[in-house]
């Protein structure tokens, strides 16, 4: 039989590991106009509504010669500048480290002035890799993981995604080309991490697997707490707010 | 190198899966090849044994997901017994305590099988 293992030396993934939290803090990042974060729980896959779904994206870096651990490094000193023209991401001061807290506005459609505010937190973090976890209220309950690896001689840039739509609104969205929108982000930053680091005709290659086709309809009530809901409501009354404003 | 070893055991309704070393994205077929058996031994609750496990990475634990996929896909429990302290936190930190049932050993695991057979 086996008995609970003791932890008479730290486990050597313990320090990549963030420490639990109950609720999420984004004390430390300054710049963001919105924090819709703080109080939050993270949600992860387990804990979305719509489909779950495997996403791979991969780029082979050919005419760079920086080792994984060197992309990486990269990759998370300079995240946002890979992101697409438009979408903000606002780095945590301390860097992307186990258990920090990035804001982030994103365009639900390439160059509105509508923005949604969300985060996500650093779930794990080493030479070669990063996780990010969503908080509830953010469109996909999700965990994306960016990694470097050597496939032969050549380094290759790899962001994989396992995520559910958090909601019955935003599975709908998903459905109606939230779900292109999103692949094609993800090929896009890809496209920039590899042009930085030498590649310069790179090609990124999608896998995409559904894991589970069933929807999860006792998560329904995510939409208590949807960034795309909050965002519209107050886009809509952003009129009214200002008459009362002006007295 | 990740090394990653996978010993499939039966007890009863239940198998065990004794994970050891590293579990990784690279231990994916591994650990798809041993929850395959068991399901297709007819295992109706699978126990994963943490105890010989020595390293996970997020790659690994996103490997759990689709396991706990596959296991209500198969209507089998998914279980998990010999967690350390450490890696009880990160399953609570990343909410699969919720779904996986987590035993402090396969005693008190064959326990509740038993507990919900007799229902």
């Amino acid at each position: 039989m086996t008995a609970q293992a003791p932890d008479p030396v730290p486990a050597r993934d313990a320090a990549h590991w963030a420490t639990p939290v109950d609720r999420l803090s984004a004390s430390g990042v300054s710049g963001a106009p919105v924090d819709s974060v703080s109080g939050k729980r993270v949600a992860g896959p387990l804990q979305g509504f719509g489909q779950l779904w495997q996403k791979t994206f991969t780029v082979r870096l050919d005419g760079s010669d920086l080792t994984p651990s060197a992309v990486i490094a990269t990759w998370k000193d300079r995240f946002p500048t890979f992101w697409p023209a438009g979408q903000r991401f606002y780095a945590p001061l301390a860097g992307i480290a186990p258990g920090e807290v990035a804001l982030l506005d994103i365009a639900p459609v390439p160059g509105s002035p509508v923005k949604l505010s969300t985060g996500v937190m650093v779930l794990y973090a080493d030479d070669e890799s990063f996780t990010f976890m969503t908080p509830e209220g953010h469109t996909l309950s999700a965990w994306i993981t960016f990694s470097a690896y050597r496939d032969g001689e050549v380094t290759v840039a790899q962001a994989q995604a396992l995520e559910r739509p958090s909601d019955p609104f935003d599975e709908l969205a998903y459905l109606l080309g939230g779900n292109r929108m999103n692949d094609r982000f993800w090929r896009q930053t890809l496209e920039n991490l590899a042009r930085h680091v030498g590649t310069p005709t790179p090609e990124v290659t999608t896998q995409i697997v559904c894991i589970d086709r069933h929807r999860q309809w006792r998560y329904a009530s995510n939409l208590r707490n949807s960034a795309t809901l909050r965002t519209a409501r107050r886009t809509l009354t952003a009129p009214v707010r200002w008459i009362f404003r002006r007295g | 190198m990740t090394t990653t070893t996978i010993d499939v055991d039966r007890a009863g309704v239940a198998a065990i899966l004794r994970l050891g070393g590293d579990i990784t994205s690279a231990s994916d077929a591994d650990l798809t090849a041993g929850f395959g058996r068991a399901i297709d031994d007819g295992a109706r609750a699978v126990i994963l044994d943490f105890a010989r496990m020595e390293y996970m990475n997020s790659g690994g634990i996103g490997l759990l997901v689709t396991l706990l996929v596959r296991a209500q896909r198969a209507g089998a429990r998914l279980m998990a017994v010999g967690l350390s302290d450490h890696y009880r936190q990160i399953l609570s930190l990343t909410r699969l305590d919720e779904a996986i049932e987590v035993h402090d050993d396969e005693t008190t695991a064959m326990a509740a099988i038993d507990l919900q057979a007799r229902r």
